[in-house]
């Protein structure tokens, strides 16, 4: 009896699987994805949705090295940001603005007080002194980064983020390109790894032509995602339209900058200052030239 | 005592470089290291931290594999090859049986945690550039420290159960709950309503504090070495539990039949 078990489990064992292996679009694979040969496509096809839970865990453990292993664990999240500090990396901060010590010092004292003795002993076998990576050491966030990326590759801020690292703090443009051109092949109409292309090509290449046409792009795309009933990041929008104009505004374009002006105003907070930015714009065009120098 | 003690210890000392289970762990161990070592990311070759955490990692795994399997099997594969009769012939007696499975299980590990220690430092060193050997050794100590306790309770845990499957399967279980969670019981007894706050406060207070002995975290991340009283203190805390784990294991021996 029991070896006739285990010839029917057998069966069923290679039944399923034969049944498994005529049915390729069990894939979990989503529109934006790449075909299955891909590696992203094997591991998607392997570990279906769990690859973007361990994504996100490793790239909370890129965080955690962030901060020196000082990081809430599950039992301290509620007490924990709930941002990823990292993320200010990836937007267009100045660099120093992205780590404020004083605004973690309010935000990161997830361990508070000890409950008791042996808590308090404990502490002196963990980090529990908030401390940032610096001086190059930031390298050592990228391999969990990168894992996460290979792991869902639809997780936009992974290939954002590790670019603001690799080009600001490691001197690693030609990498931080590769990396972005890699998630902007796994996320085609992904605006934000266009407008961090569009930044390497304004700040490291030095090419505004190349940069130009990243940013009208990338607002072309943020544009399409609001028409289609999206809800695209605005802020990045902000960010997009504020480096265009800059560029076209250096080119002596002030026209089009203008233009990305005025789509920048409708959406940002600061109306006043930006209506003030056009109207200098508007008079540059319209008065005399002022001599630079007398 | 202690002569017969250290008599059998030595035998267990000799079973661990006679089985295969230290060097299968230790070359996984380096194999997997030394792999993950070579993958190239962005093309900076400083990277370090990731390699030395999954070392670590393994390295706490192997240890733990080591320490509670060689443990586990010490005195029930003496009572079912029946050599236990004449082991405790005189002038052995089961409270030396016991002491002298102990040392011969912790000198076992410390051996092999010697080994992978040295192992972790040369991968380190390589990529580092660096040496900060006081935290390693510290690492070291507290890491064994800790097998000393793990070792006297899969000693109990053997005696108490039928088998050393079952014994280490429920031994593992208690040190990885006591590795993830042991640290937070308490906040999260406050958070209960009685009378299970109290019961979980209970288990946060009597159970031994395994997590003390992982610095882990320290290493990754370059961060100093912790002070030495902190040390001491662990180190004393570990003798508490470890005594009355060894003490706990004479006790159940001294009245256990070992025809059953």
């Amino acid at each position: 009896m029991p070896k006739l078990f285990l010839a029917f489990l057998f069966v069923l064992c290679f039944s399923v699987a034969a049944l498994r292996e005529n049915t390729p679009s069990i894939s979990v694979a989503t529109p934006r994805q790449p075909d299955v040969n891909t590696g992203a496509g094997l591991l998607s096809s392997l570990m279906g949705d769990s690859r973007r839970m361990f994504a996100n865990h490793f790239f909370s453990k890129a965080d955690a090295y962030f901060h020196s292993g000082y990081y809430p664990t599950i039992f301290d999240r509620s007490a924990s940001p709930e941002r990823s500090h990292l993320q200010g990396g990836g937007g267009e901060q100045p660099e120093g603005e992205d780590h404020n010590h004083s605004e973690h010092d309010e935000k990161a004292g997830f361990l508070g007080e000890p409950l008791d003795c042996l808590e308090s002993f404990g502490r002196n076998f963990f980090p529990s002194q908030h401390s940032h990576l610096e001086t190059g050491n930031e390298r050592e966030l990228l391999p969990w980064l990168k894992l996460s990326a290979e792991l869902d590759p639809q997780k936009i801020e992974t290939y954002t983020i590790a670019s603001f690292w690799l080009r600001t703090r490691l001197g690693k443009t030609n990498e931080a390109e590769q990396f972005l051109r890699e998630g902007l092949h796994a996320n085609p109409n992904s605006y934000e790894i266009l407008f961090e292309l569009g930044r390497i090509c304004e700040e490291n290449h030095k090419d505004t032509a190349c940069a130009h046409n990243l940013y009208a792009l990338a607002l072309q795309k943020w544009t399409d995602e609001k028409n289609r009933g999206g809800s695209p990041d605005e802020f990045v929008c902000q960010q997009i339209t504020a480096f265009a104009a800059r560029l076209e505004e250096r080119a002596g374009n002030f026209p089009a900058a203008i233009g990305y002006l005025e789509k920048l105003k409708e959406i940002s907070p600061a109306k006043d200052l930006i209506g003030k930015q056009i109207l200098d714009l508007r008079a540059k065009i319209d008065g005399p030239g002022i001599p630079l120098k007398k | 005592m202690i002569n017969n003690a250290l008599a059998v210890a030595g035998i267990v000392i000799k079973e661990l470089y006679r089985r295969k289970d230290f060097y299968v762990l230790f070359v996984l161990t380096a194999l997997i290291t030394l792999l993950l070592g070579c993958v190239n990311f962005f093309n900076d070759d400083r990277i370090a931290r990731y390699l030395k955490e999954i070392c670590l990692l393994l390295i706490w795994i192997s240890s733990l594999i080591i320490a509670v399997t060689t443990t586990a099997r010490q005195i029930p594969a003496e009572r079912e090859n029946r050599t236990i009769f004449p082991l405790l012939a005189k002038p052995l007696t089961r409270g030396h049986l016991v002491f002298g499975k102990f040392l011969g299980c912790w000198f076992a590990s410390g051996l092999s945690l010697v080994v992978f220690y040295f192992f972790f430092c040369v991968v380190s060193g390589a990529r580092e550039h660096q040496w900060p050997l006081l935290i390693y050794l510290q690492a070291l100590w507290l890491h064994w420290i800790l097998l000393a306790l793990v070792v006297a309770m899969v000693l109990l845990g053997s005696i108490m159960f039928a088998a050393p499957s079952s014994n280490s399967t429920i031994c593992f279980i208690f040190i990885v709950g006591i590795l993830l969670v042991g640290r937070h019981l308490h906040r999260i007894a406050i958070q209960l309503q009685e009378p299970i706050r109290t019961i979980v406060s209970v288990i946060y207070f009597a159970i031994p504090h395994l997590e003390f002995y992982d610095i882990r975290e320290m290493i990754v991340h370059n961060l100093p070495p912790i002070s030495m009283l902190a040390c001491l203190i662990a180190t004393v805390y570990a003798i508490g539990y470890t005594a009355f784990f060894l003490i706990a294991t004479w006790l159940v021996f001294r009245r256990k039949s070992l025809t059953a």
